[in-house]
């Protein structure tokens, strides 16, 4: 802030100076005063937190030491990959035409409309809500999982594909179409390259987030390690719920540095 | 028989506020014609409609025997593959390399998995390579459009358009984002390409001077009509007056 | 010159080391997926069933029990909004530390950078489901184990948009404030931080909009929220009431997106 800046403000009048900051304030005050009010909410107190505190370091004690070596381990987490790649194949296959369809620039209005609404319907349910529905349809086990994560990946890369379609140059689209090439020419040469790379990005993303997600939607049934965490849980068997969580965080470690190399590949 | 034979050409954006009023145009053989006129009188109006990425509202735009103002899908890209363009930025992929940029003049002669494989004809390849090397970027085969200077980029425009085997080449302001010398570069390599394929130029100017110097005829347009039509030399101050307006800025 | 021009010339895209690694890469995920397709437990009759059931789920859903809403799901979604909003702001405090921590220009110290990244990676790892049922163990049910699940949960996110962002920012304000002889705290305050303000409201906000989604599934563990009344209505097999609740998550969470865009729109 120089000072001819400061100079200019002082001309400026006390009604006009403090009108936009007084709002400003105002907003500041009333979000702190709900934060304070919802924060009464969550039932919090001194008491409480002394007690959770001390049952959280008994805990933390109690995972170590970090147990790998029973057998349903291995078992559990190749089912959570399994549910992840074929969520995100599916999902990511499904998802770019929809994307495509969604897309304002491409398509008529009312096709666009339709191919959102799909979007923002598979966007609005949480994959575990989602993997309950599907334990209801189709039972329990790993297929329940590959569905709930399939809807969330349609969701995920349809929303952010079909934007970045939709933020391309059009001159490059136009050029293209200027040759006389077809509409899937069109795609392949005036889309496509406009927005491969951030697809990557989009696709890498939303696997990381099904390796993730994979390990969760055991909880309601859905197969895969989260499962055996539950049950591990319930039992207290706390050794063994971190040597889970352990090969969980291995496990997602390994995607994030393979997602680089990829990234690097398709540059 | 005329290579192009505009008639009657119509077009508003907003109904009953016509942008083009009543074209009629005949451009025949071989060489370039100018069209030149103040900003917003309709020139890229004109250009656009005759490949169509605009759709004219009346009139009939006869090339090789069809009339495009009527074509429709796989008719009007096969009539697009003869009509190369060549635009003010350039409008490269900017991802893909010059040479596909190049060859994607070919995309309307190609199935979609063809073209998504890359997969060009051998031939096609080569004619990529020689109009390259024609425009001054043999090296540069490989490089990222987006790489290039704007100069180095028209060039590849011109190619890609060229590519397509053409038999009508439309410019829309090709040296508008250009300086003085690269704009005369660009006329040169356009002027000497149209010549040795045989391909009459509908181009799109703002430098009267560069029209002048360039062109074999000029059309001067104002307010969505024809003005002017005929020689480079018949274009004198009254002319000029007629087609912009005004006269301070010729005193300068 | 001559003799050049006339040789075929040929063209390759990529280079056969560009090939290789591509090729690396497909092979590799087509490997993962035929692996997974080969080996993983479906039971076809229960697919070929789904259909049916999703059929037979979906007409015990109507008509929808509407009379629930008042008494039941509406305070669950006003605890549900109370969490989330407190979940971002402790994510948001414990997330941009970490993040700064996480981000080497700002933090030169590389052991501290890789247990910073450690932590955002394991927080990440980690899902709400998880972190609830500990914060249920420890502060027993209710919305204030959601509120801190969900926190711990977004450290990872938080920090890894802040860590970038950080990464990314102009090295020439920070220098000129070196060159003042500012502490690496007042750099990190009056260099960075402005310089990361925009990243701090498009991810408050985006978080915000993940975090109240994640809040609607917490209650299947007893961590509070509408999940609960989720929870409930499914185990006493009250379809109707399933539906109603449904139906308002979808609802919620469309007005969020739509609040949470307009404030980008004006914001950012
Ligand atoms: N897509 C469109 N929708 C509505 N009006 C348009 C559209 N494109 C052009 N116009 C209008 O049509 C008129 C002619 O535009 P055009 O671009 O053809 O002019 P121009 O002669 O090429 O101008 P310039 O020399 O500046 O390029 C202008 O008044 C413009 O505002
Ligand atoms: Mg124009």
């Amino acid at each position: 802030m120089n000072v001819a800046s400061l100079a200019d403000k002082s001309i400026v009048t006390r009604a006009d100076f403090f009108a936009p900051s007084l709002g400003k304030r105002l907003a500041y005050v009333a979000v702190f005063v709900y934060l304070v009010y919802a924060a009464a909410t969550l039932g919090l107190s001194l008491d409480r937190i002394e007690k959770g505190v001390g049952y959280g370091v008994r805990f933390l004690a109690g995972f170590f030491p970090p147990n790998f070596t029973e057998t349903d381990i291995i078992p559990g987490l190749l089912e959570s990959l399994q549910i992840a790649f074929l969520s995100s194949l599916i999902g990511t296959a499904l998802a770019i035409p929809i994307a495509v369809l969604a897309a304002r620039n491409l398509m008529p209005v009312w096709v666009s409309w339709l191919a959102r609404l799909l979007i923002i319907f598979c966007r609005s349910f949480h994959p575990v809500i989602v993997a309950i529905i599907a334990v209801k349809a189709v039972g329990f086990g790993a297929l329940a999982g590959i569905i709930a994560l399939t809807f969330a990946s349609i969701g995920f890369v349809g929303k952010l594909l079909s934007e970045a379609i939709e933020e391309i140059s059009k001159k490059q689209i136009e050029a293209v179409r200027a040759t006389g090439a077809s509409f899937m020419n069109v795609i392949a040469y005036g889309v496509v390259p406009q927005v491969m790379n951030r697809f990557i990005g989009f696709v890498a993303y939303e696997t990381d987030s099904n390796l993730r997600n994979s390990t969760m939607v055991g909880v309601v049934g859905a197969g895969g390690i989260g499962g055996t965490l539950f049950s591990a849980f319930q039992r207290f068997d706390y050794n063994f719920v971190a040597g889970i969580i352990l090969c969980i965080i291995g496990l997602v470690m390994i995607g994030e540095v393979l997602q680089i190399y990829v990234k690097r590949v398709f540059r | 028989m005329s290579t192009l034979s505009i008639k009657h050409l119509v077009k508003e954006y907003v109904p009953g506020k016509p942008v083009l009023k009543d074209i009629s145009l005949d451009i025949e053989g071989r060489g370039i014609t100018a069209i030149i006129g103040p900003s917003g009188t309709g020139k890229s109006t004109l250009i656009r409609c005759v490949n169509r990425l605009i759709n004219p509202t009346a009139g009939e735009i006869l090339f090789e025997g069809q009339d495009l103002a009527k074509l429709s899908g796989q008719p009007l890209r096969e009539a697009r593959r003869r009509i190369g363009m060549v635009f003010q930025e350039y409008n490269l992929v900017e991802r893909l390399t010059v040479m596909e940029n190049v060859l994607s003049g070919r995309l309307g002669y190609m199935n979609a998995w063809a073209a998504w494989r890359r997969k060009f004809d051998e031939a096609d390849i080569q004619k990529a390579f020689a109009l390259l090397k024609r425009v001054g970027l043999a090296d540069f085969a490989n490089r990222r459009a987006d790489e290039l200077s704007g100069g180095q980029r028209q060039r590849v425009g011109i190619a890609r358009a060229v590519m397509q085997s053409p038999g009508l080449l439309l410019a829309d302001e090709p040296t508008s984002s250009l300086d003085p010398k690269t704009s005369v570069e660009i006329m040169e390599v356009m002027r000497d390409l149209a010549a040795e394929n045989n391909i009459p130029v509908m181009i799109n100017i703002h430098q009267v001077d560069l029209g002048k110097r360039f062109a074999q005829r000029v059309i001067g347009m104002s307010g969505g009509l024809v003005v002017y039509d005929g020689t480079p030399d018949g274009l004198d101050s009254d002319i000029l007056k007629k087609i912009y307006g005004g006269q301070d800025w010729l005193a300068t | 010159m001559t003799s050049a021009s006339l040789e075929m010339q040929r063209w390759i895209r990529f280079t056969p080391l560009q090939r290789l690694a591509r090729f690396a890469v497909f092979f590799v995920m087509a490997a993962a997926v035929a692996w997974a397709l080969k080996t993983i437990e479906i039971i076809p009759e229960f697919l070929y069933d789904a259909p049916e059931q999703v059929v037979d789920m979906g007409s015990r859903m109507w008509p929808i029990d509407w009379e629930h809403f008042w008494p039941a799901v509406w305070p669950a979604l006003v605890e549900t909004m109370h969490m989330s909003a407190m979940a971002t702001i402790l994510g948001l405090m414990m997330g941009i530390p970490v993040g700064f921590l996480a981000a080497g220009n700002a933090t030169p110290f590389l052991w501290v950078n890789l247990i910073a990244k450690f932590i955002l990676v394991a927080t990440r790892s980690i899902s709400t489901l998880i972190w609830a049922l500990f914060f249920v163990a420890m502060f027993g049910p209710g919305p204030l184990a959601g509120a801190l699940a969900i926190a711990f949960h977004s450290i990872g996110f938080i920090g890894k948009m802040f860590s970038e962002a950080v990464e990314e920012s102009n090295r020439g304000s920070i220098e000129a404030l070196q060159a003042a002889g500012a502490t690496r705290m007042q750099q990190i305050i009056m260099g960075y931080w402005p310089q990361v303000l925009p990243t701090f409201w498009s991810v408050a906000l985006f978080r915000w909009d993940i975090n109240v989604r994640e809040s609607a599934v917490l209650g299947l563990v007893g961590a509070g929220g509408i999940g609960m009344a989720l929870n409930a209505a499914i185990d006493l097999i009250q379809w109707q009431r399933v539906a109603l609740i449904l139906l308002t998550i979808f609802i919620v969470v469309i007005l969020i997106e739509t609040i949470v865009t307009q404030i980008r729109k004006k914001v950012i």
